[in-house]
C-alpha cells in the first residue's frame, strides 16, 4: 500500500481511481472528494505527491497543477484557544 | 539508543527526569523532546492512523508532518517532536475519546510590532539581527524549543565563501546567531517567542493580521504587524512506495534531529535514499554516531552530492548505487528491510535486478520543498519553479514580494543553502527596515554589498540551480513590477 496522504490515510490508489472514475483534475477536487490535504499537517507531505499523480494521470506538467487554497491554521490549535473565553483572572 | 561517545558532539544530559506514557513511566533528560524520549526508549510507533489504524513514527522531527500526535496534559494533538518533556507529564497516544467540550480560559495577549518574523533558523534570526540593529521593534517567532533552525544539526564545516563562515560548522553558527539574538532581546530590540506557531494570516493594508499560539502555555497572540518576515524554511519530500508510512521510514532531516541535536541513535541499521548532499553528509553523520549504512541509493544516474563527501563514504566501505531505488520497505509494524533494485532510462525498475536490504531504518533524502503557506493565505504571487523546489513567492533583489511589506528569506523563498539563507535574511531585515525609516546613503551601500556577496556564493558549479531559481524568480519579479 503506498500511503500519500498520511494524515487521511489516502493511498495512490485512490487518488488515481479519484482521477480516471471521479474525473478529478485538481487538487482541490481531490480534496473535496477524499479530504486530500485536510489533515493536521494540512497538507505538508501529500501535496507534492499528489501534484505528480495528478500530472502524470492528466497528461499535464507539475508546474500547471495549481495548489489548493491555503487557509487557517496551518498547523493544529485547540478551539479553546481559538475561541474559548478570556481568564477572567488575568 | 542513547549515543555516549561522539567525535564532535558532546550531549549533557544533566538532569533526570520521568513522564507518563499510556500509563507507563518513561525516563527522560530536560531538554529533551517528548518523541525524541520516546524513541531512546524504544518505542517507535508513536500513533496509529485515524482510517485504516496504520502504525505510523518519528519522521520529520521538526513539526511539519504530525505522525507524532499526542495528547499533552490533556491538550489534544500535541506535535511531540518539538514539545519538550516535562517531569511529571502525562502524556497519552492513540486517545479514542474526544477532547473535553468545555473550553478552558485562554490568555490573549496583543502584539504591537515593526516588524514580525516568523522563524528562527539561519535566515529569520539574520533578518532579526539586522532589522533589531536599526532601531526597529522586532517580534520572532518560532515553534520549535531551540532557535537555530536546522543549524542546530549541522555538525559538518559549511563551504563557500570564508567571509561567510565558510569552515565554520553549522551548529556554531547557530551558537553565535542565537547570542546576538539575545543580546538583542537583552536590550529590548527583538521580542523572542518560540515554541509559538503562526498559524495563519488575517488580512493586512498598512499593516498586517496573524494569528500565533502557544498551545501548551495556553496563550493565544494577536500579532499586528506593519511588516512581516516569512522565513519558514522547508519541509522533506515524500516518496510513494509500498510500505513508506511504516516506523522506521524517516526524512533525512528528522534523523539528523534525533542523532545530533538529542544524541539519540535512529537505528541499527540504514538504507540511505539519495546521493545529494543531504543524503551524503547525513550518511556520515550515520558512521560518526556509530550506526551502520548499508548503502545508498540514488535513482539519477550520477551522485548529485559533493565528491568530497562521496569519497569519505567510500573510504569508510559505504557503497553508493546510482540508478538504482527503493522499491518496497516491508515489515510488521516497523521496518525490517528493504527491497532496492536498479532503474533503467524510462525510470522503470528493472526486472530481477530486486536486491533484499535487511535494515531497521530507511532514510529519505530525496530533497525539499518550501513551507509558504502563510505567504500564499498573504496572497502573494507565486509560481512553480521547479529549481526552487515546488512552488515559492516571487520576490524582488530585496526580498519583498508582490503584497507590500512582506518579505520572504531562506529555504522558504526557494531550497538553497544556510549560507545563502543568512545573507537572505540579512536582505529582508535591511530591506523591511529602510522602508520604516527611510533610505540613505549608507543602507543603500549596505545592500548593494550584500546583493554582491549573495551573487558572489552563487557564482559556482554547485550554485548552478539556485543561480536559474533565483534568475527565473527575479525576471518574473520584474516583469510583474514588484
Amino acid at each position: 500500500m503506498k500511503i500519500i496522504c498520511r494524515c487521511e490515510d489516502i493511498t495512490e490508489e485512490d487518488i488515481i481511481k479519484a482521477i480516471r472514475e471521479k474525473g478529478c483534475t485538481t487538487l482541490d477536487e481531490l480534496k473535496h472528494l477524499l479530504r486530500l490535504g485536510m489533515g493536521p499537517c494540512q497538507g505538508r507531505t501529500c501535496i507534492p505527491l499528489a501534484a505528480r499523480i495528478l500530472a502524470r494521470e492528466t497528461g499535464k506538467k507539475v508546474s500547471e497543477i495549481e495548489l489548493q487554497t491555503s487557509r487557517p491554521p496551518v498547523v493544529p490549535v485547540p478551539l479553546g484557544l481559538l475561541a474559548g473565553e478570556e481568564d477572567e483572572n488575568d | 539508543m542513547r549515543i555516549d561517545i561522539h567525535p564532535i558532539l558532546q550531549f549533557d544530559r544533566e538532569r533526570e527526569i520521568s513522564f507518563l506514557y499510556n500509563g507507563n513511566k518513561i525516563k527522560a533528560f530536560e531538554g529533551e523532546t517528548i518523541a525524541s524520549a520516546l524513541h531512546a526508549a524504544g518505542i517507535k510507533v508513536l500513533s496509529h492512523s485515524i482510517k485504516l489504524n496504520r502504525p505510523r513514527g518519528f519522521f520529520c522531527g521538526i513539526g511539519k508532518c504530525s505522525s507524532c500526535l499526542m495528547r499533552v496534559n490533556g491538550v489534544p494533538n500535541v506535535r511531540t517532536c518539538i514539545t519538550p518533556v516535562e517531569d511529571g507529564m502525562v502524556v497519552e497516544s492513540d486517545v479514542q475519546q474526544l477532547p473535553s467540550a468545555e473550553f478552558p480560559g485562554s490568555n490573549k495577549e496583543d502584539i504591537s510590532v515593526d516588524i514580525l518574523v516568523v522563524g528562527a533558523g539561519p535566515a529569520g534570526i539574520s533578518a532579526a539581527i539586522e532589522a533589531g540593529k536599526r532601531g526597529v521593534s522586532v517580534l520572532l517567532v518560532d515553534e520549535n524549543p531551540m532557535l537555530g533552525g536546522q543549524l542546530i544539526k549541522q555538525t559538518h564545516k559549511f563551504f563557500g565563501s570564508r567571509k561567510e563562515r565558510a569552515g565554520t560548522r553549522g551548529i556554531k553558527i547557530a551558537e553565535e546567531l542565537e547570542e546576538q539574538v539575545r543580546e538583542l532581546e537583552k536590550n529590548g530590540k527583538v521580542k523572542i517567542l518560540p515554541g509559538t506557531s503562526v498559524f495563519g494570516y488575517y488580512g493586512g493594508g498598512s499593516s498586517h493580521m496573524l494569528g500565533a499560539a502557544n498551545k501548551m502555555s495556553n496563550v493565544m497572540y494577536h500579532i499586528n504587524a506593519k511588516k512581516v518576515i516569512f522565513a519558514c524554511g522547508a519541509q522533506e519530500n515524500m516518496l510513494s512506495f509500498p510500505g513508506n508510512d511504516l516506523p522506521g521510514v524517516y526524512g533525512a532531516g528528522g534523523v539528523q534531529t534525533l542523532m545530533n541535536v538529542y544524541g539519540i541513535k535512529p537505528g541499527k541499521r540504514v538504507l540511505m535514499i539519495g546521493a545529494g548532499n543531504v543524503g551524503l553528509i547525513v550518511s556520515y553523520q550515520l558512521l560518526q554516531a556509530g550506526v551502520e549504512v548499508d548503502r545508498v541509493v540514488e535513482a539519477m544516474p550520477r551522485i548529485g552530492g559533493y565528491s568530497v563527501h562521496a569519497a569519505k563514504l567510500r573510504r569508510n566501505g559505504v557503497p553508493i548505487y546510482t540508478s538504482h531505488s527503493v522499491k518496497e520497505v516491508y515489515g510488521k509494524d516497523r521496518v525490517e528491510g528493504a527491497i532496492v533494485a536498479k532503474l533503467d532510462e524510462n525510470w522503470n525498475f528493472v526486472e530481477g535486478s530486486e536486491e533484499d536490504v535487511k535494515c531497521d531504518t530507511v532514510c529519505l533524502a530525496v530533497g525539499l520543498t518550501p513551507s509558504a503557506r502563510l505567504l500564499f493565505q498573504a496572497g502573494v504571487k507565486r509560481d512553480y519553479i521547479p529549481e526552487a523546489g515546488g512552488y515559492v513567492a516571487i520576490h524582488n533583489m530585496e526580498m519583498e514580494t508582490s503584497v507590500k511589506g512582506i518579505y520572504v528569506a531562506g529555504d522558504s523563498s526557494g531550497i538553497e543553502e544556510a549560507s545563502t539563507a543568512m545573507l537572505e535574511g540579512k536582505i529582508a531585515g535591511l530591506s523591511a527596515s529602510i522602508s520604516l525609516t527611510g533610505r540613505d546613503s549608507s543602507t543603500t551601500a549596505k545592500m548593494e554589498e550584500y546583493i554582491k556577496t549573495l551573487e558572489e556564493m552563487r557564482r559556482g558549479p554547485f550554485g548552478s540551480k539556485a543561480r536559474e531559481a533565483k534568475r527565473k524568480i527575479l525576471e518574473e519579479a520584474s516583469n510583474e513590477g514588484i
